[in-house]
C-alpha cells in the first residue's frame, strides 16, 4: 500500500512533480506511466526516501519509508539507474543488502534461483549485460520478500523471453496481495501487465483509472467502421439518425457518433444488407499518445 | 526473529562490502607493503652506505623515524581507500542502494568508519611491528638499534599507527561530504600534501605562523622524534588533527542526512 499525497519535487528551477496524489492498493498490478522526463522515477525516489519532497508526504504502509524498521522486508525496489557496485559480485552485492536487516543468507540463494542466475552470481557485476543487471536488480528488490515491490522500467533491456519472465513474475506478486508499482513510458508494455493505471506528464497527473476505464475513455470518441452494397442508402438512414458519415478508401463508411449496436438496428430497421461491422480499436497506445500529447516534455521538431 | 536495521548489522554488511571488493583488497596489500617493507629497505640501504657517512650524519642518524618510515607511504593508500569506501559508491550509484536499505541513513556512516577504522588499525599495527623489528634488527650491524622502550619509540611507533587510522576517518568523511573519488583525493591531496609545500614557500614568519595548524604537519607531530620550538607538541598537535577529523566527520554527517542520494 502505497500513499502519495499532495508530494511536489523542485530541482532548482525545474518543478520535477507538481502536486502528485494517488494511492497505489495491493492486489493488483499498478503502471505508472508518462512520457520521458515526466517524473516517474523522480517520484518514487521520493516513495523511498532518496529524495526528499519539497511539499507534501509520501507514506508506505503508513509511514514514511525513513520510518520503516526493516524496509527490505516491507518494501522492494529496483531503481532506473543501476545502484550496484559494479567491481562486486551479485551474490556479495545481495548478501551485504540482506545483512542490513538479518535476512538469512539461504534468501540470498533463493532470490539467485528465482531469477535465474545462478551462473554468474559470483562473477563481478560490471561483466553482467543489460538484461542480468535487470535481474538482478529484481533479485535485490526481492530479497526481503517485501509486501510491495516498486519497478522502475523493470522490462528496460530485457529480451522477449525475459519481458515474458517478468510480466508473469509481477502478476504472480499481485495475485499474492502484494502491491505492486512499476513504471513505463511504453503503454504497449504495460498494457498485458498491469489493471490500474496511474499517467502522469511534466510532473501532473493525466489519469488514475484501471485499464479498463482508460481504453473506453479513449475509446468514446472512435468510429464504427460499416460496409453495406447500398451505400447511399445507409448514409442517408445515419445522416437522419444525427451521425457523421466519411467513405473510407476501401468504400466502408465510417460512422461517427453512434454505437455500433445503433448502426447495426438502424439498417436492419431500414432492411439494408451489411458486409461488415465493426468498432474500431484505439489501442493503449494510441489512446496514451493521444491523452499525453500536450504533457510531451521533449517535443520532436 | 526480530529484523530491524541495528548498527551491528549494517557493520557486519560493510564488513562483507570492504572484503569483497579487489580494489580494497589491492589498496590494503599496498598499504601494508609499504608500512612494512619500507623502514626495512630505508635500514638496509643506510646500513650498506654506513661507511661512507660522516661523523656528524652518524651521531644525528635518526633510527626511530627510518623504521618507522614506511607510514609515509602506506597514509597514501590509507587515505584513497578511505575516500572510496565511500565515494566509490556514489560513483556506481550502490550509495542508493545502501540507503533504501538503511533510511536513517547515518549508521551506514558509522559503521563504514568501525569497519574500515578498525581493519586499517589491525593491519597498520601489525605491519607497523613488522617493520620496526625488521628495521632494528638491520641497525644491530652498526649498533644503532633500538627497542619500544627506547627515548620517545613507543610514543612515534603508536603515533604513526594512530595518524594513518585518523586520516582514513577523515578521508571517509571527505568522500562523504565531495562524493566524487577524483574530487576528494584531489581534496585529500591538496590539503595534507600541497598545502606543507605552499607553506614552505612562505617567508618563514609567515610560514611558522601557519605551518603548525596544517592537518599534516599537526598530524604528523606524533610521529617525529623531534620538535621545532614553533610547532605543537607530539600530542597536542595529534589532538588538532582529530579536531579536524572530526569536524568534518560532523559536515559529513549532516550532508549525508539532509541530500538527496
Ligand atoms: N537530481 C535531479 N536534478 C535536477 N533535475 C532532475 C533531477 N532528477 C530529475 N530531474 C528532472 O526532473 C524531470 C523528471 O525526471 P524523471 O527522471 O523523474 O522522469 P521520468 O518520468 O522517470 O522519465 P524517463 O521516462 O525518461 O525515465 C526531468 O526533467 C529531469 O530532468
Ligand atoms: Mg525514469
Amino acid at each position: 500500500m502505497i500513499e502519495v499525497s499532495g508530494v511536489s519535487k523542485r530541482y532548482g528551477e525545474k518543478l520535477a512533480v507538481d502536486d502528485l496524489s494517488f494511492s497505489v492498493q495491493p492486489g493488483v498490478v499498478t503502471g505508472f506511466l508518462g512520457p520521458n522526463g515526466a517524473g516517474k522515477s523522480t517520484t518514487m525516489r521520493l516513495i523511498l526516501g532518496l529524495d526528499a519532497p519539497s511539499s507534501g508526504a509520501a507514506l508506505v504502509n503508513g509511514k514514511r519509508y525513513q520510518d520503516l524498521q526493516a524496509p527490505l522486508r516491507e518494501v522492494g525496489a529496483m531503481l532506473e539507474a543501476r545502484a550496484i557496485h559494479t567491481g562486486r559480485s551479485g551474490y556479495n552485492h545481495l548478501l551485504a543488502l540482506a545483512q542490513t536487516q538479518g535476512i538469512p543468507r539461504g534468501r540470498v540463494d533463493e532470490v539467485i534461483n528465482m531469477v535465474g542466475l545462478e551462473s554468474v552470481a559470483r562473477k563481478r557485476v560490471g561483466s553482467f549485460s543489460l538484461g542480468m543487471g535487470q535481474r538482478l536488480g529484481v533479485a535485490a528488490a526481492l530479497l526481503g520478500d517485501p509486501a510491495t515491490v516498486i519497478l522502475d522500467e523493470p522490462a528496460n533491456g530485457l529480451d522477449p523471453e525475459g519481458i515474458r519472465w517478468i510480466r508473469n513474475l509481477l502478476k504472480g506478486l499481485a495475485a499474492d496481495g502484494k502491491t505492486v508499482f512499476l513504471s513505463s513510458h511504453l503503454m504497449s508494455e504495460m498494457e498485458q501487465t498491469a489493471e490500474h493505471l496511474i499517467v502522469i506528464g511534466k510532473g501532473r497527473m493525466i489519469a488514475d483509472m484501471s485499464v479498463e476505464a482508460f481504453v473506453a475513455q479513449a475509446s468514446s470518441g472512435a468510429p464504427v467502421r460499416v460496409r453495406t452494397p447500398d451505400s447511399v442508402a445507409l448514409t442517408a438512414a445515419l445522416i437522419g439518425a444525427g451521425a457523421r458519415v466519411s467513405a473510407e478508401q476501401d468504400g466502408a463508411l465510417a460512422v461517427q457518433g453512434l454505437t455500433t449496436e445503433q448502426v447495426g438496428e438502424l439498417a436492419a430497421a431500414e432492411r439494408l444488407v451489411l458486409h461488415e461491422l465493426t468498432p474500431v480499436q484505439v489501442s493503449l497506445e494510441d489512446a496514451f499518445m493521444s491523452i499525453t500529447k500536450d504533457s510531451v516534455e521533449y517535443q520532436q521538431a | 526473529m526480530s529484523s530491524e536495521v541495528t548498527l551491528a548489522r549494517v557493520t557486519r554488511s560493510e564488513w562483507t562490502k570492504l572484503w569483497s571488493l579487489r580494489s580494497t583488497r589491492w589498496s590494503l596489500f599496498v598499504a601494508c607493503l609499504a608500512m612494512a617493507g619500507l623502514g626495512p629497505l630505508i635500514a638496509a640501504v643506510s646500513m650498506a652506505h654506513w661507511n661512507q657517512l660522516g661523523e656528524f650524519q652518524r651521531l644525528t642518524f635518526n633510527p626511530l623515524e627510518r623504521a618507522m618510515g614506511g607510514y609515509r607511504l602506506a597514509q597514501l593508500a590509507i587515505g584513497v581507500l578511505g575516500v572510496m569506501v565511500i565515494s566509490g559508491e556514489y560513483s556506481t550509484g550502490m550509495i542508493r542502494s545502501s540507503l533504501m536499505a538503511v533510511p536513517k541513513r547515518l549508521p551506514v556512516l558509522w559503521a563504514k568508519l568501525l569497519v574500515f577504522t578498525g581493519v586499517a588499525f589491525v593491519l597498520m599495527l601489525v605491519t607497523a611491528l613488522i617493520s620496526f623489528f625488521a628495521s632494528n634488527a638491520i641497525f644491530t650491524e652498526h649498533h644503532v638499534n633500538q627497542t619500544l622502550g627506547s627515548p620517545h619509540a613507543l610514543r612515534v611507533f603508536a603515533g604513526s599507527v594512530l595518524f594513518m587510522c585518523v586520516t582514513g576517518v577523515f578521508c571517509t568523511a571527505l568522500g562523504t561530504i565531495i562524493r566524487s573519488t577524483a574530487g576528494s583525493i584531489s581534496a585529500y591531496v591538496g590539503l595534507m600534501f600541497v598545502l606543507p609545500v605552499v607553506g614552505d614557500i612562505l617567508p618563514a614568519s609567515l610560514s611558522n605562523a601557519i605551518n603548525p595548524y596544517l592537518p599534516s604537519v599537526a598530524g604528523t607531530e606524533v610521529a617525529s622524534t623531534f620538535h621545532d620550538p614553533y610547532t605543537f607538541s607530539a600530542w597536542g598537535g595529534f589532538a588538532l588533527f582529530c579536531g579536524y577529523t572530526l569536524l568534518a566527520v560532523v559536515v559529513a554527517a549532516v550532508l549525508l542526512k539532509r541530500r538527496d542520494a
